[in-house]
C-alpha cells in the first residue's frame, strides 16, 4: 500500500512538473515579457535593465526553479491585460467554477449509473433502446448547441429561468455560493444540465458496456445456479465489479468537466475561471493561460491519485499488493 | 471508405492487380455485405454524401455568393424563412441575417469550411499519430517510453483544452496582421495536436503485436531495413483500427473546431465555418429571429451524426466478436 502510494505521488509529481515546465515555457518564449511591462519610450537601455532586475539573464534552469518556487508559493505573476496578480483572478472565480463541475458531475453519475445500469437490465426493453439512441444523439450533439437550445426553451420562450449569470450569491469568506438563494439555483439549472450532460450519456454507455460484459461472466453463470436472488446477482455481483473501471472514467470525468466548463461558461456568461481563460485566449493573456494550464493540471493530478486510492475501496484484490492497476 | 480497406493489405503484393480483380475484391468483401445489409449504414452514408457534394459544389450550387458583400442588399436584413426579401425580391429558403445574407448560400460555405478544417486536421493528427505510434511501438527502450508519457499528458487533457492552448501560443507568436491568412491553419494543426495520442496508442499496440509475428522476422531476415518493415508490413495490418478511430474523430474534429469557432477563438467572421456562422447567430435568438441560428446548427448536428453513426457502424463491422 505505502509503495503504491509512493509511486502515485511520484508520477503526479512528474506530470505536475511537465505541465510547470510548458506553462514556464509559454511564459518564457511565447510574446515579449519585457516589452509587455515597458512603455514604448523605453531604451534599449531601460530594457536591459528591467531584463536583468526581472531574471531574464539567467540560465534557464534557475529561471525554471525560480518560476516553480515562485508558483508554489502562489505568485503566478500579474495579467498583462488586467494588471492583477492571476492568483487573485484565479481565486475569485474558483467557486463559480468549482460549484458548477461538482453538481455537473454529481448529476453525470448518479443519473448515468441509473440509465446505464437500467439499459443494461432491460436490454431489449423499449425504454432503454429509446434512452440508448437519444445518448448517442446526445454524443453528436456539440455541448454549447444543447446550451444555446436550452436558452432558446426555457429563457427565451417560456421565460423560466435567467439566460445568463449567476443570479444573486451569498458569500463566506472568499467562498461564494448561488445554492442559497432562489435566483442562485435558478441560474445553476441550466448550465449544470449543460456541462453534465456529455458526461452522463458517456457514464451511461459505460456502465451499460461493463454491466452487460459482467453479465456474461462465469461467476455470473454460477452465482445464478447457486439459486442467488436477481437482485443480489445485479447489484452485489454485477454492479460491484462494473464499479472499478467506471470509478476511473468518472473519477478523470471530474476533471475534464472543470475543463469542458470552458464552453458551458462562455454559453451562459457565467463568471468562472473557464470564460476567463477564453478571454486570455482571445486576448493573448499568457500568465493568465499558464496559470489556467497549471490549474487544470493540480486537478488532474489530484483527481487521478484520488481515483488510484479508490481501486483499494472498491477491488480487495489490490489490497496488499502491489501492483500497479491497469488504467 | 471500404475501398480503402480491402485494398490495404494487398498493395505489399508483388504482382501487379487488375481494376477488375481489385473492383471484385472489394463488391465480394465482408465489410460490402454488412453495408448492404444495414440500413443504418446506408442512410448516414447518403446523408453524410449529400453534404459532402454541397460543400464541394459550394460555388455552383449556393444561389447567393454569401460572403461578396456587393450582393448583399440590406434591405433584405432579417428575412423569414420561405419569404421574399424587401429589397431583391430574392426568395429566401431559410431567411437572411441581419445583413440579407442568405442563411442557406451561407451554409453551403460554411459546411464546406467545416469539412476541410475537419478532414485536415484528422489527416494531420492521423500521420503524427501513425508515426509516433510506429516508431514507439517498433523501436521500443526510451523512445517508446517518452512518446508513450506524452501520449498520456495528451489524453488526460480534454482535446478541447489543449486546442484553446496551441491557439494562444499560436497567436502570441504570429504578429496580428498576418492572423487571419493563417486562422485557418492555426486551428487545424491546434486541432490536429490535440488527437493524435489515440492513433500512437492503437498503432503502438497494434505494432507491438506484429513485431512478433513470423512474417515480420521473415522479412528482416530478407534484410528489408526497419522502416520498410514498419512501412510495408506492419502498417496496412494497423490500418483496421486506425480508420474506426480517424472517422469518429472527424465528427469530433468537426464538432471541436465549430466549438472554437463558437468560442471567437476560432475562423474569423470573414471565413466563417458552421460555427462561426452559430456564434453570430446567438446573438438574434433573443429578439427571436431564431433561423439565423437554427439552420447552421441543424447542418452541423447532422453532419457529425452521420459521421458519428458511420463510424459505430464501421466500428462493429470490423469488430469479428460481434459478427
Amino acid at each position: 500500500m505505502f509503495a503504491y502510494l509512493l509511486r502515485s505521488l511520484s508520477q503526479a509529481t512528474l506530470v505536475m512538473l511537465a505541465v510547470a515546465f510548458i506553462a514556464f515555457s509559454m511564459f518564457r518564449y511565447v510574446g515579449d515579457p519585457v516589452a509587455s511591462l515597458v512603455g514604448t519610450e523605453a531604451t534599449i537601455k531601460d530594457r536591459e535593465e528591467l531584463s536583468r532586475s526581472l531574471g531574464l539573464d539567467d540560465p534557464f534552469p534557475i529561471q525554471f526553479v525560480r518560476f516553480l518556487a515562485n508558483a508554489a508559493q502562489g505568485d503566478l505573476g500579474i495579467s498583462y491585460r488586467q494588471g492583477r496578480p492571476v492568483v487573485d483572478l484565479i481565486l475569485e472565480r474558483l467557486p463559480a467554477t468549482l460549484e458548477l463541475a461538482l453538481l455537473s458531475a454529481a448529476l453525470a453519475f448518479i443519473v448515468g449509473l441509473g440509465l446505464g445500469v437500467y439499459t443494461a437490465l432491460n436490454r431489449r426493453g423499449v425504454l432503454a433502446n429509446i434512452v440508448m439512441s437519444l445518448s448517442l444523439v446526445g454524443v453528436s450533439l456539440p455541448t454549447f448547441l444543447i446550451g444555446v437550445g436550452l436558452i432558446f426553451l426555457f429563457a427565451v420562450n417560456l421565460r423560466w429561468l435567467p439566460s445568463f449569470g449567476r443570479g444573486e450569491t451569498v458569500a463566506f469568506g472568499w467562498w461564494t455560493t448561488g445554492l442559497l438563494t432562489e435566483s442562485g439555483r435558478k441560474s445553476l439549472i441550466m448550465p449544470v444540465v449543460t456541462l453534465g450532460f456529455y458526461q452522463l450519456t458517456l457514464i451511461m454507455r459505460l456502465v451499460r458496456a461493463q454491466m452487460l460484459e459482467v453479465m456474461r461472466a462465469d461467476y455470473i453463470r454460477f452465482a445464478r445456479a447457486r439459486g442467488l436472488t436477481e437482485r443480489t446477482i445485479n447489484f452485489r455481483h454485477a454492479l460491484r465489479n462494473t464499479m472499478v473501471p467506471v470509478v476511473t472514467i468518472a473519477g478523470l470525468q471530474l476533471g475534464s468537466v472543470i475543463a469542458f466548463a470552458i464552453v458551458t461558461e462562455t454559453v451562459f456568461n457565467w463568471p468562472g475561471l473557464g470564460a476567463l481563460f477564453v478571454r486570455s485566449v482571445e486576448v493573448v493573456d499568457i500568465p493568465v493561460m499558464a496559470a489556467y494550464l497549471m490549474f487544470v493540471g493540480l486537478v488532474f493530478v489530484v483527481v487521478n491519485l484520488v481515483v488510484d486510492l479508490l481501486y483499494f475501496a472498491l477491488d480487495p484484490r489490490l489490497r496488499g499488493a502491489t501492483a500497479v492497476p491497469a488504467r | 471508405m471500404s475501398d480503402t480497406l480491402a485494398k490495404a493489405p494487398q498493395s505489399t503484393k508483388p504482382a501487379r492487380i487488375t481494376f477488375a480483380e481489385r473492383r471484385r475484391r472489394v463488391f465480394d468483401s465482408d465489410l460490402w455485405h454488412a453495408f448492404k445489409t444495414s440500413p443504418v449504414a446506408i442512410v448516414s452514408t447518403a446523408l453524410a454524401l449529400v453534404l459532402i457534394v454541397a460543400a464541394l459544389l459550394a460555388d455552383v450550387l449556393a444561389p447567393q455568393n454569401a460572403f461578396d458583400t456587393a450582393q448583399l442588399n440590406l434591405l433584405d436584413g432579417y428575412t423569414h424563412p420561405l419569404e421574399r426579401g424587401a429589397g431583391s425580391g430574392m426568395l429566401f429558403f431559410m431567411g437572411s441575417d441581419d445583413q440579407g445574407r442568405d442563411i442557406f448560400s451561407a451554409l453551403f460555405y460554411g459546411t464546406r469550411l467545416s469539412l476541410l478544417v475537419g478532414l485536415a486536421s484528422v489527416v494531420f493528427s492521423l500521420v503524427l499519430g501513425i508515426a509516433l505510434g510506429l516508431l514507439a511501438g517498433y523501436l521500443g527502450g526510451r523512445t517508446e517510453t517518452v512518446i508513450m508519457r506524452v501520449a498520456d499528458i495528451q489524453l488526460s487533457f480534454p482535446a478541447i483544452l489543449i486546442a484553446l492552448l496551441v491557439f494562444g501560443v499560436a497567436r502570441g507568436l504570429i504578429a496580428p496582421q498576418h492572423y487571419e491568412n493563417t486562422a485557418i491553419g492555426v486551428i487545424i494543426v491546434a486541432i490536429g495536436l490535440s488527437n493524435w495520442a489515440q492513433y500512437a496508442r492503437t498503432v503502438r499496440a497494434s505494432t507491438l503485436v506484429e513485431r512478433n509475428k513470423d512474417y515480420v522476422q521473415a522479412a528482416r531476415l530478407m534484410g528489408i531495413s526497419g522502416f520498410g518493415i514498419m512501412a510495408r508490413h506492419v502498417l496496412p495490418n494497423v490500418m483496421g483500427p486506425v480508420l474506426v478511430i480517424a472517422t469518429i474523430n472527424l465528427a469530433l474534429a468537426i464538432i471541436e473546431e465549430a466549438t472554437l469557432s463558437f468560442l471567437g477563438v476560432g475562423l474569423p467572421v470573414t471565413q466563417p465555418s458552421l460555427g462561426t456562422l452559430i456564434r453570430s447567430g446567438q446573438k438574434f435568438l433573443l429578439s427571436g429571429e431564431w433561423w439565423i441560428l437554427f439552420f447552421p446548427a441543424l447542418v452541423l448536428i447532422l453532419l457529425a451524426l452521420s459521421i458519428n453513426l458511420l463510424g459505430d457502424w464501421l466500428r462493429d463491422a470490423l469488430n469479428p466478436r460481434l459478427r
